[in-house]
Order: structure tokens, then C-alpha cells, then sequence
């Protein structure tokens, strides 16, 4: 679905601007909106490109950067910190070679840290694009982390 | 038997698809005796019931639906499901187990109000939950119980799903509605309130999860018989979200009037290894953090008044001796100062310096002088920011000072001698 698509979805309201923004975000393999598409969104809804904007840095699952096909998110918070006995990010960040934050070359993976996912029953957690992976065991995270390169998850 | 199933006697026990299935277990049965009765008898229901709201803040939901009913412009209902409290999931579990009982729940609140159109405003992570409630508001829809004239009445009721994308603060109800309207969710001034001028300025009946799912049990047995469950500050069910050190993590439901120290211990099943507890965190990272001699405490929100503080929404985070007090303080901090809207300067540049501070007493570089600026700081924030946010995020570092003095004594005096 390319933008007008999408904008037609919405009929063309501007109080579904997030839902633009999220519906845009999810067509592309690499997860991000541009200032084009940006100044397009505003012209449609009739709003300043100033408010879109303002829209894309407030939340945090919106991004202007380019980023990895998949989106790797590991939870930070007090609930899943109590049961991580193997350190889910350093795990992550060894095993791919890249730090929190970053892209790996291939653009496949980015690691970034979530607040709560929802899932502290079943701490610690993480999330994959909109996969959520619970109850992780260092080995249980290696082998997601291959699957998702051989292509058997995705 | 500790636990009282009401709100969770369905789960598992259909897909959370199945619309047949659903009324097979005795669904919208409430709902067809609420479209015999009137608006306000409905709510009188309601009013004997003493439900409060589920969400953390326990106001009486009677008083929010009155304030509607005398409305007479377009009025909106909206379901706050942006369950972004680190420690809970009861929400997603409502939603995903069993969708139908909220939807129920919100068409009689719809009903009783008289509000035609409806948001379930559910935050981006949750896409399981996202994608079930768009499926079962679509069937509901064709088996008309959602839409128009549902169930051959003369009312109707449109129930659409709308995403976050990431901001805990939008579960503040201001936050939300302002994001429902396509803005960042940045709270607005109180007065007026939602039930005068809510989404697009119209009256606004917004609800927590849990709290809709009241109505249906309610509804059908009787706001008398439903007061008779709990205790005498809190009727009704509660779900608790128990995680952290214990051996049994999960989703209970129990009535209020049950003590922490019963669903650790009892549900729970104590600490994982059996290392003693060194404190338990009520209500996730806004709620205050207290040591084991006080778990003998009931869940009401009542209850909690002691400490300036409610119960919250149900998170039980239990948390044993192998852990740093400040390396769980700093953590929640680092969350609050993420999530800041920052629109309130107490609390966009106050947790910047509270996380800094709390920094150096994990470090054991803090001095006296920090300490009091800690304490200070905490202070101002919570006594001086627009919403929730602010007011309740230094929580844990006034509790732990009210109730671990000692813990922070000590790591100002090690940093001395060293």
C-alpha cells in the first residue's frame, strides 16, 4: 500500500495522523517515514508540517531513521531485570557484534531497549518487530536470533 | 480458596474469537437485561455496586457516568487499554482471553450515557491485543451487537481501536485523548474534566479496562450482590499482576480485602530459591516500594492512603535480598525521565537530576548534601506537575526514604570512608 492508499484508508482525517504515520511505517522494510513523506502527510491533512513533526519526535515508535528489517526491542524495566540471571541486551549485542542503538551492516537487526512489554508473568522478554519472545533463556535467545538469519522465523 | 474468578471465569475457556461461544457462556446476557431497564437505573446499579475505577486512580464510576447522563450534546466513551505501567498485563489479558466481555461492558456503559461512537485507544506494542479486539469488534459488529440499532434496539454505538506508538504518558486520560485527536499526548489543565470537555471538546466517558469489564457481572447479578464481595474500604474483584522474585509470576484475581503478604505467599508461592524478601513494589514504577514488616496490608486503595499513594492498577513486584534498593529506584527513575512529556519543567529537567543523583548513590559517590537535594527534588516534582506522571513517578524515592533511611545512610557513609 503506497502513501495515498493510506491516506485514503484514513480518509484523509487528521486526527488519524498516527495511525498514518504507524500504517506507513509498517509497509516499509526499513521502518521509517521521510521529511518528504512528512511534508506530503501535511499537505493532505492540512495541517503544518511543523505538527507532524512535532508527532514523529513525541513517539517513540516512529522513526525519521533508517532502520534494520527486523527491529529487536528488549525490555528494560524492574520486572524483567529481576529475572534476567544472563543479560539479554549484552547477550544480543555480543552475539551480533553491535551495540544498543545500532544497525548492523547488513541493515537486518537493530537492537534497542523497550520499556515494559506487558509480559513480566513471563520475564524476561523481548520483542522482534511485532513478535513478542518471553521466558528467555541465553541459549533460547541465540537460537531466535539464527532463526530469524536462516530465514525460519520472520 | 484465595482467588474469586469474575472477570476471569471465561479465560481459557473459548478462543477469545468465538462469538457463539462467548454467549454459550452466558454472554450479553447482561447487556439484553441493560436494554430493559433506563439510563438511570442503570447507574443507581452501579452506585450500589461502589465500583471505582480499576485504572489506579479508584474514583466511583457512578459519578463519572451521572456527570454524563446530564449531558445532552454528542458524547464520546473511550477505554484507556495503554497498559504502559511497568509490573502490569492485566489488561492484555482481558483483551486477549476474553475481548467480548469488554466490548459488553462498554456498549452498556454506551447505552447508559448515550454515547453513539466509542475509542479503544490500545497502546502500539500490544499487537496481539490490537488484532483480536479488530476482529471480535468486526464479528460483534455483524452479529449486532456493535453498530447500529444493536440488538434490534434504538440504539447504536460505533467502536473503532486506535494505536499508541509508544508514550506512556498518553495513558494519562488528557494524554490519550489528545492523542486520540492525532497530537502529541501532552495532558491538558483540570478543570474542566472529560465528562465536560473531552475528545474534540465533547463529553468524554473514559474508563480503564478492568473497569468496563465490571459493568456485565454488575449488570446481571446486581450492584447489592456485587457490593457484598470485598471489604469495607473497596468491593469487587481485583486482578493483581504479580512478578519480580516469585516462583508462581502471574494474573490473579482475588477480593479486595486480601492482604499482600496472602497472594506472595499463598499465590504466589514465595520467593524463587526462598531468598528472603528485602521489598515489594506496589502499583509498578509510580508506586511506592515497601519493606516486608508492612505486607500484611490489605490491596485497597484506601489502604494506601498512608503513603500519599494508591494501590495502582494491581502490579506486585517482588523483589529479594540480591538486589540493589538504588540500582530499583535509579531503574524506575531512568523510565520516568524517558517518558516525561515534557511539557511541566519540574518534571522534564527534575528527572534528569534525580536520575544523576541516583546515579551517584549507586556508585557510592553520594554525600549527605545529594541526599537532601534527592529528597528536595522528589518533592517538587510531585507537588508541582500538571498529571499523574509527575505526581506519582518520585514515589519510590519518597517511600524508600520514608521506609530504607538506613539503606541510604549507610551508602553515604561507605562513600566517606572510602
Amino acid at each position: 500500500m503506497n502513501l495515498q492508499k493510506i491516506l485514503e484508508k484514513h480518509a484523509f482525517q487528521k486526527d488519524h495522523l498516527i495511525e498514518i504515520l504507524i500504517d506507513l511505517q509498517n509497509e516499509k522494510t526499513y521502518k521509517f517515514v521521510t521529511e518528504e513523506e512528512v511534508s506530503l502527510i501535511a499537505d493532505a491533512l492540512k495541517v503544518p508540517v511543523s505538527h507532524v513533526c512535532g508527532v514523529m519526535s513525541f513517539y517513540t515508535l516512529l522513526s525519521f531513521d533508517e532502520r534494520g528489517k527486523y527491529i529487536i526491542q528488549v525490555c528494560k524495566d524492574v520486572p524483567c531485570y529481576l529475572n534476567d540471571d544472563f543479560n539479554v541486551l549484552t547477550t544480543i549485542e555480543k552475539a551480533l557484534d553491535i551495540s544498543c542503538g545500532d544497525t548492523s551492516k547488513d541493515q537486518f537487526f537493530t537492537l534497542e531497549q523497550t520499556a515494559c512489554l506487558g509480559c513480566c508473568d513471563e520475564a524476561p522478554a523481548m520483542r522482534i518487530n511485532n513478535k513478542v519472545y518471553t521466558k528467555l533463556t541465553k541459549a533460547k535467545v541465540l537460537r531466535i536470533l539464527e532463526e530469524y538469519k536462516e530465514g525460519i522465523l520472520c | 480458596m484465595l482467588e474469586k474468578r469474575i472477570l476471569t471465569q471465561r479465560f481459557n475457556k473459548y478462543d477469545g474469537l468465538s462469538i457463539r461461544q462467548y454467549i454459550d457462556l452466558d454472554g450479553f446476557k447482561a447487556l439484553e437485561k441493560a436494554f430493559s431497564m433506563s439510563s438511570q437505573q442503570i447507574i443507581e446499579e452501579i452506585k450500589l455496586s461502589q465500583l471505582t475505577g480499576r485504572g489506579g486512580a479508584g474514583f466511583p464510576t457512578y459519578i463519572k457516568m451521572q456527570a454524563m447522563l446530564n449531558e445532552t450534546r454528542d458524547k464520546y466513551l473511550v477505554c484507556n487499554a495503554d497498559e504502559g505501567e511497568p509490573g502490569h498485563f492485566k489488561d492484555r489479558h482481558l483483551i486477549e482471553k476474553d475481548p467480548y466481555q469488554l466490548i459488553e461492558g462498554m456498549v452498556i456503559s454506551a447505552y447508559a450515557v448515550g454515547a453513539n461512537k466509542g475509542y479503544i485507544y490500545v497502546r502500539g506494542e500490544y499487537n496481539n491485543a490490537i488484532q483480536q479486539l479488530e476482529k471480535t469488534i468486526k464479528i460483534a459488529t455483524t452479529k449486532g451487537y456493535l453498530g447500529n440499532h444493536i440488538c434490534d434496539s434504538d440504539f447504536s454505538f460505533e467502536l473503532v481501536v486506535r494505536r499508541g506508538a509508544g508514550a506512556y504518558v498518553c495513558g494519562e486520560e488528557f494524554a490519550l485523548m489528545e492523542s486520540i485527536e492525532g497530537k502529541p499526548g501532552r495532558t491538558r489543565v483540570k478543570p474542566p474534566f472529560p465528562t465536560e470537555k473531552g475528545i474534540f471538546d465533547y463529553p468524554t466517558l473514559i474508563n480503564n479496562v478492568e473497569t468496563f469489564c465490571n459493568l456485565p457481572t454488575i449488570i446481571e447479578h446486581g450492584g447489592e450482590h456485587y457490593s457484598t464481595i470485598g471489604s469495607n474500604h473497596a468491593k469487587g474483584t481485583k486482578l493483581i499482576c504479580l512478578s519480580g522474585n516469585v516462583k508462581h509470576k502471574g494474573l490473579y484475581e482475588v477480593p479486595y480485602g486480601t492482604s499482600i503478604n496472602d497472594v506472595i505467599s499463598e499465590l504466589g508461592g514465595g520467593t524463587a530459591n526462598d531468598i528472603p524478601i528485602q521489598m515489594v513494589q506496589i502499583g509498578g514504577a509510580c508506586g511506592p516500594i515497601i519493606p516486608p514488616r508492612l505486607l500484611n496490608m490489605d490491596i485497597d486503595n484506601e489502604a494506601f492512603e498512608i503513603f500519599d499513594a494508591k494501590m495502582g492498577a494491581g502490579a506486585i513486584i517482588v523483589i529479594d535480598e540480591n538486589y540493589d534498593l538504588f540500582e530499583i529506584v535509579l531503574r524506575n527513575m531512568q523510565f520516568f525521565l524517558h517518558e516525561s512529556c515534557g511539557k511541566c519543567a519540574p518534571c522534564r529537567e527534575g528527572h534528569i537530576q534525580i536520575v544523576k543523583l541516583l546515579q551517584k548513590f549507586v556508585n557510592y559517590q553520594a554525600t549527605h548534601k545529594d541526599y537532601v537535594s534527592l529528597q528536595s527534588l522528589a518533592e517538587v516534582i510531585h507537588t508541582t506537575t500538571l498529571c499523574g506522571l509527575g505526581q506519582t513517578s518520585p514515589t519510590s524515592v519518597i517511600s524508600t526514604m520514608t521506609y530504607f533511611k538506613e539503606a541510604y545512610d549507610k551508602r553515604i557513609n561507605q562513600q566517606n570512608k572510602e
